[in-house]
Order: structure tokens, then C-alpha cells, then sequence
């Protein structure tokens, strides 16, 4: 007797909930090779945006408040949970087109990842900082900061990784995220916001919309209260071209302005310098 | 506890009161002129173009004043985008054919003699800054000329050390920088943009301020005689069109800007999509926030230094003070008496504390903001000092019962203009502190070591002063958060914005 599988209802991942899009629209998603109907993912609107603006700015004055050391396991715990859940998440991978040894090669590097940036969390102040020799009878260091809301276009592939490798620096500088995954294989970062649901990151520290790249891409570059952007997984020269202008608007900071890159291999501090202030403190000395 | 002045030369320490001197019976002071004999400007300047002065394509000049006699001090050449196109030409064969293969060592000795060139040359810099620009002279002779030096002296040094800067990475230059300077501190940010960008190994066409170019076609002179190769700093003068041709010209790698967050912006939207690098340094309206258990007398001095230094053309002035309620009687009498103290006039008196207003421009701004003040309701106190018969002037003010709302304690004046704002609870403080689209500087008052952290902590501005106001120094990096722009000036931070990292 065969039985009769349960889909999932792939949604949207706003302030630690799961809501479908406010808009009530969708997309299908296909399998990469053939036409196979994988699912009808949310195709998210700019009401939908703001809601996650909303809910990262809410969660951002807690995130960037918590100690180095907390961000840090949080970050770590993701890692764990991947593991665990490691076979889901290739089953995304493989179901989008990868091969099997693909998938699960896509998979470890996302791990690995977490792992790398969790252990970044109490040291790249100690490496980006620096006390300051000022002439004159004054104490003064430089301290990097989160640069605050963080909207993110993650490449459409590697899908899932590709995602992790431009959140993972992101948060752990203690930045909140609205990112946009995948357009084209939305499913495998929908399944690792359950994975973020399940690993102590507070609600409303990363937020998912999936949906067309081509219209929240300008939502989000124009969006007052984004302080950056990475446009990094934005394809079309015109459409990026588009969202640095409008990111003017209020000064952001862009990175991927030049579009994809790919992985170099290197994931590193300049990452997440990307989306760092930093702040210099002078204090006089005197007895 | 006494706040230590930043007094490197000492002339603070000597104005001070000898011991037991009998009471006089005035408290006027005899004039004392710095001497302007030694300083003589050229009739007509052209622009600095491969390091030579050349006519401008354009054949267009156009004077420039003393903005405290508005006599004229010389004519200046206007470079138009034939000129701009012939300077970036220039910088890019020196870029390619000199500056980045010399050896980085060489690079630094090259920019060590500019900063030994400026203080010898220091008194005449002082003196035309002043002329050119309207600020006092005890300002130009103690920070802008001597922090100018010490910029380029800083970097100097990091020409052959960027390995230790970049962990792991190898650092390139980018190419051509195109640079544009405000009036407000001309010399010295021709210096914070000038001296990252070599030591870096890029070269620079740098356009200075339409009010103030004076001081910029001096260092242009100093270039020379420290023989740096030609082109590796060309130096274009002109108005925002000038600029404009630099920002939209194809061959330039890189584009530094300091000045207005509405011209920042129109930059930012000029550069897109054309992969030129991007540094920002705008706007601000930064709070200077008193707390009751402040150091009253010093946290005045701080307030007075804060927003009436430079006139107030400062783009980290603390125009907004937040003072703490229980302690806002004395710190307003007290400022209205420091305010009387304060003396107005010729910017080549050694004794001058308000200079002039750099431009007819931007007085007609500062009047229009202060006449919104008074319409919007707020009290305003301004010095009584006699104000000079010609040249532009604005006395130093301040308002107290403004609304956060109002035009005056949301936009910048960029005048020595200062909105009083109260506040209960350090929490209420730091809200309204942030509560702003800048985020540039600030300042903290008070005795509090956990406090002055805990709240240095949660300003959102690039640079907090605490229990101080306004210093500034070649390694300590500057720059804003939010619409104060993006890029960090000064120390090792302030080398990134000039290369590339593989």
C-alpha cells in the first residue's frame, strides 16, 4: 500500500514567525532539469518587506546588544542543527537540480561556514579595532560596529550556501538581515529558516522573502530604514544599476555592486567588515 | 579634575594669567594683527595640471574674496570638463607610469617632505587659510596647518607598510582618485584626502572648494618643490560643475567626497552602476549631551567649543545640546556669560575667537534657519558683540525651547548657531540623540566612567567626544554612520578606501 506524502507549504519567514505572503500570490518552482512542479513558493510584496524591515530593526537594538560570546554559540548552534538536519536540506539541493554529490558537498560548506563565522564573533573586534596614538593627553580607540538593517540578495546558486556565506557575516557582526533568497531555488533557504527557528537566533534577526528579485529589488534599496545592501546576487546590470541609485536615497552602504562573484574560497573577516561602522571614542587623561 | 587643552604649541598656556597681576581696570584687548607681509598671493592662479600651472581650457577665471573685508585676494582659474579630462589624463600616466611601480619606500620619503615642506611654510598657510576662509587665526595657525602636516606625516609612513594593515590579503591601488574638499577646513582636507590616496600608491585630481582655493594651489607650489613626479597630484579649481565633470569622468577609479549630505547623495546616484569606488563624508547634526553630574565649567568650554569652533562650519559641530533638566539653569547662564566673553571680528587677530562667515552664501543660510527658529517659536540669545561694517558676520546664538521637531534641531546650519534641547533620563537622551538621519559625532558630559562608555556605546555616530569636543588627529579615524556618509578618514582605517584587497 502506498501512502500519501504530506507537501510542505513553503512560506515566508518574518520576525521568528512563518507567514504566506500578505499579497496571497505565488510562483512555482521548478525543478532545474525537466518540469517538475516543486512547489508554489510566496511570491513576497513590499508590504511583505517592510514587515521584515519592520521586525529587524525591532530585533536589532537585542542582537547587536548581546554579548560576542552569545552571537557566537547562536551562530554555532546553526551549525549544529544543520548537521542534524543535513539530509533535509541536500533532499532541497537535489530536488532544485544538484547531483547527490553536489548537494551534499553544498550542504558540509554551509556548516563549515557557520563554524568559521561563529568563531569570528569575539575576534574580529580585536582584529578591525584599535587603540589610537593621538597627540595630546587623550584615550582613544576605535571599536567596529553594526552598520544595522541589512538587505541581502543571495545568488541563485549555489543556493543555499551562497545564502549562508553573505547572512552568516552579516549577523554575526551583529547586523539584522531581510534577505531574498534564491529566486530561481527558493526551497532549500525556506527549510534553513527552520533551522535558524530551531537554533536560538531571536525572531526577527534574519528574515526571508522569497519572490521575483526584479520587483523587491527596488523595494528594498529604497527602503528608508535599510542601512546596506548586497546586490551581490542580483544579475541584471540595469536592475542593479537601478537599486544603487535608489539606495542613495538615505546613503547605504552597497556591496556586490558588480554582481556575482562566486566563491573564492576565502570567507573571511572582509566579509563581514561589509557591514561594520566603526566608532572612535576619545576621552581625555588627567589626574 | 581638569579637562587638558589640546594646546601642542603651547599658546593656550601662554595666554594664561601671570600670578598676582593687579586688577585692571578694562578688560579690552590692544589689537593683535598677525602680519600678512610675508604672504604673497599670485594676481591670477591656473590650474595645477601634471605638474605644471596651466591656463585653463576653459579661459575662464573667476575672483576670490576675503569673506571678512570681501576685498579680492586673487583670480582663479574655473576648470571645465576639457580641463578635468586633461588632469585625469595626466594623473593616469603617472599612475601607470610612475607612482604605482616606485617602491613603496620611495613613495613614503616623497610624502614625508610635503608634511616638512608645510611647517616650514606653516605661518603663510595660516595666514592665507585665514585670509581665504574667514577663520580665526589662532585656528588656522594651531589646527588646520599643524594637522595638516601631521596627516601627511602619518601616511607617509604607511606607504611601505600596508602588508601589516590588510591580514592575508595583497592591497593595490586603485588607480585615479578623484577627490572634492568643503570650504570649512581647506588645507586640511586637501591633507585627509591627499595623503591616504599616495601612500597607497594612487594618484589624485583633487578639486578644493569654489570659496576657498587659496590654500590648496599653495600646497600645489609645495608639490613642486618637493619634486613630486608631475601628475601624480593635479589640483583643478572650480564651482559644483567642476566637480561634477570629476565625479561623471570614465577614466577615474575612485571618488572621495567631503561636503553636503544632498550633493553626497547626488554622487552616490551619479556613481552607480559605473564601478567606481565611493567614500562619503557628509552632513551631521550631532547631540552634545550634558549630564547633571557633568563638570559644569568644562562641559560650557565643551559646548562653546563644540558648536562656535570654525564659526560652526563644522559638519561634526554638537549644535544639539541635550541637557540633563535639574541642571539646566546653570549651564544656560553660564553659557550666556561665556557667550559675551566671546570676541567677534578681524580673523587675523591673534585674539579672535569668531572669525567670519566664509560666504554671503552661507550667511543668507544661516539667517534663513535662525529667522525659521523664531518663527517656529524657539527663544533665541545671541551675543551682543559689535559686529563689523563690512564682510560677513553672524554672531554667536543659541535657542533654547526647541521643539525636536523644528527645522533648527533637525537640519544643518553649518553656522555658530546652537539648539538647546532637555531631557530627563539617559535613555530619553540617547532616543533623541539618535533620533536623527546623521550620525557623524557626538559628545557625553559627565563624571560617570560607566556611564560615558554605556552611552559612547549606544550613539549611533562615527566619532564620540567624551568629556571633550572637536579634537582631532591623523590616527584616529573619522567618519559617519547613517546620512553622514560611509568610509572611515584617518589612522589605518582610513587607508581602505584607497585600494584594492586580492
Amino acid at each position: 500500500m502506498t501512502r500519501l506524502s504530506v507537501r510542505k507549504t513553503y512560506k515566508l519567514y518574518i520576525g521568528g514567525e512563518f507567514p504566506r505572503t500578505e499579497s496571497g500570490r505565488f510562483y512555482p518552482v521548478y525543478a532545474a532539469k525537466g518540469k517538475e512542479l516543486l512547489a508554489n513558493a510566496c511570491r513576497g510584496s513590499r508590504k511583505d518587506l517592510r514587515n521584515a524591515v519592520v521586525a529587524a530593526r525591532k530585533a536589532f537594538a537585542g542582537w547587536s546588544g548581546r554579548t560576542a560570546y552569545n552571537r557566537g554559540q547562536i551562530l554555532y548552534r546553526i551549525a549544529e542543527v544543520s548537521e542534524s538536519r543535513a539530509p533535509e536540506l541536500e533532499q532541497e539541493l537535489r530536488r532544485a537540480g544538484s547531483s547527490k554529490g553536489d548537494a551534499r558537498r553544498e550542504v558540509e560548506l554551509s556548516i563549515e561556514r557557520w563554524v568559521h563565522f561563529a568563531g569570528w564573533a569575539d575576534k574580529f573586534p580585536q582584529i578591525l579595532g584599535s587603540v589610537n596614538p593621538v597627540a595630546g593627553p587623550y584615550y582613544n580607540f576605535t571599536v567596529p560596529e553594526p552598520t544595522g538593517v541589512v538587505g541581502i540578495f543571495a545568488p541563485e546558486t549555489p543556493a543555499l550556501s551562497g545564502l549562508v556565506d553573505r547572512l552568516a557575516p552579516a549577523i554575526v557582526g551583529g547586523n539584522t538581515v531581510v534577505a531574498v533568497p534564491s529566486e530561481s531555488r527558493p526551497l532549500a533557504a525556506i527549510t534553513l529558516a527552520e533551522v535558524f527557528e530551531t537554533s536560538d537566533v531571536p525572531g526577527g534577526v534574519i528574515n526571508l522573502i522569497s519572490g521575483l528579485k526584479s520587483e523587491l529589488v527596488s523595494w528594498l534599496a529604497s527602503h528608508m530604514d535599510v542601512n546596506a545592501i548586497d546586490l551581490g546576487g542580483v544579475e541584471d546590470d540595469a536592475l542593479r544599476r537601478a537599486a544603487q541609485e535608489a539606495a542613495a536615497e538615505n546613503v547605504k552602504r552597497v556591496v556586490g555592486a558588480a554582481g556575482p562573484a562566486g566563491d573564492d574560497g576565502r570567507p573571511s573577516l572582509y566579509a563581514i567588515r561589509d557591514f561594520l561602522e566603526m566608532k572612535t571614542v576619545w576621552h581625555p587623561m588627567g589626574v | 579634575m581638569t579637562e587638558e587643552i589640546h594646546d601642542p604649541r603651547g599658546a593656550l598656556e601662554r595666554l594664561k594669567p601671570g600670578p598676582a597681576a593687579p586688577m585692571p581696570v578694562s578688560w579690552e584687548y590692544s589689537p593683535s594683527r598677525e602680519s600678512t607681509d610675508h604672504v604673497r598671493f599670485r594676481s591670477r592662479y591656473d590650474l595645477f595640471i601634471g605638474g605644471k600651472f596651466v591656463a585653463p581650457l576653459s579661459k575662464r577665471w573667476f575672483p576670490t574674496i576675503n569673506p571678512a573685508t570681501e576685498e579680492v585676494l586673487a583670480e582663479i582659474a574655473e576648470a571645465d570638463e576639457a580641463d578635468v579630462d586633461a588632469a585625469v589624463r595626466e594623473a593616469r600616466r603617472a599612475y601607470e607610469k610612475v607612482w604605482s611601480k616606485m617602491r613603496p619606500a620611495e613613495r613614503a620619503k616623497y610624502i614625508f617632505r610635503i608634511a616638512r615642506l608645510i611647517q616650514e611654510k606653516s605661518r603663510a598657510l595660516a595666514v592665507a587659510e585665514t585670509l581665504n576662509g574667514g577663520k580665526p587665526i589662532k585656528e588656522s595657525r594651531d589646527i588646520d596647518v599643524p594637522l595638516a602636516a601631521a596627516h601627511f606625516f602619518y601616511y607617509a609612513g604607511w606607504a611601505d607598510k600596508l602588508d601589516y594593515a590588510f591580514p592575508l590579503r595583497k592591497a593595490s591601488p586603485l588607480g585615479v582618485a578623484g577627490q572634492i574638499i568643503p570650504w570649512n577646513f581647506p588645507l586640511l582636507m586637501a591633507a585627509w584626502k591627499i595623503a591616504p590616496a599616495l601612500a597607497a600608491g594612487n594618484t589624485v585630481v583633487l578639486k578644493p572648494a569654489e570659496t576657498t582655493p587659496i590654500t590648496s594651489l599653495m600646497l600645489a607650489e609645495i608639490i613642486q618643490e618637493a619634486d613630486l613626479p608631475p601628475g601624480v597630484v593635479n589640483i583643478l579649481t572650480g564651482a559644483g560643475a567642476t566637480g561634477a565633470a570629476l565625479v561623471r569622468h570614465p577614466d577615474v577609479d575612485k571618488i572621495a567626497f567631503t561636503g553636503s549630505t544632498e550633493v553626497g547623495k547626488r554622487i552616490q546616484r551619479a556613481t552607480a552602476g559605473s564601478r567606481k569606488h565611493l567614500t562619503l563624508e557628509l552632513g551631521g547634526k550631532a547631540a552634545n549631551i550634558v549630564f547633571e553630574d557633568a563638570p559644569i565649567d568644562q562641559a560650557v568650554e565643551g559646548i562653546v567649543n563644540g558648536i562656535y569652533f570654525n564659526q560652526g562650519h563644522v559638519c561634526c559641530a554638537g549644535s544639539r545640546l541635550f541637557v540633563q533638566e535639574s541642571v539646566v539653569e546653570p549651564v544656560i547662564r553660564k553659557l550666556r556669560a561665556r557667550i559675551g566673553t566671546l570676541r567677534l571680528g578681524d580673523p587675523l587677530d591673534k585674539n579672535t575667537d569668531i572669525g567670519a562667515i566664509n560666504s554671503r552664501q552661507q550667511l543668507d543660510k544661516i539667517r534663513e534657519l535662525v529667522d525659521s527658529g523664531v518663527t517656529e517659536g524657539a527663544e533665541m540669545f545671541q551675543s551682543s558683540c559689535p559686529i563689523p561694517s563690512r564682510g560677513y558676520w553672524f554672531p554667536p546664538t543659541f535657542f533654547t525651547n526647541v521643539a525636536q521637531s523644528s527645522r533648527i534641531a533637525q537640519e544643518e546650519i553649518f553656522g555658530p548657531v546652537l539648539s538647546v534641547l532637555t531631557f530627563r533620563t539617559p535613555e530619553e537622551a540617547l532616543e533623541r540623540a539618535n533620533n536623527t538621519p546623521y550620525g557623524l559625532s557626538a559628545g557625553v558630559w559627565t563624571e560617570k566612567g560607566s556611564r560615558i562608555l554605556k552611552i559612547a556605546q549606544k550613539l549611533r555616530a562615527g566619532v564620540v567626544w567624551a568629556n571633550t569636543y572637536n579634537k582631532f588627529d591623523p590616527s584616529s579615524p573619522f567618519g559617519g554612520y547613517k546620512e553622514s556618509g560611509f568610509g572611515r578618514e584617518g589612522g589605518m582605517h582610513g587607508l581602505e578606501p584607497y585600494v584594492h584587497l586580492d
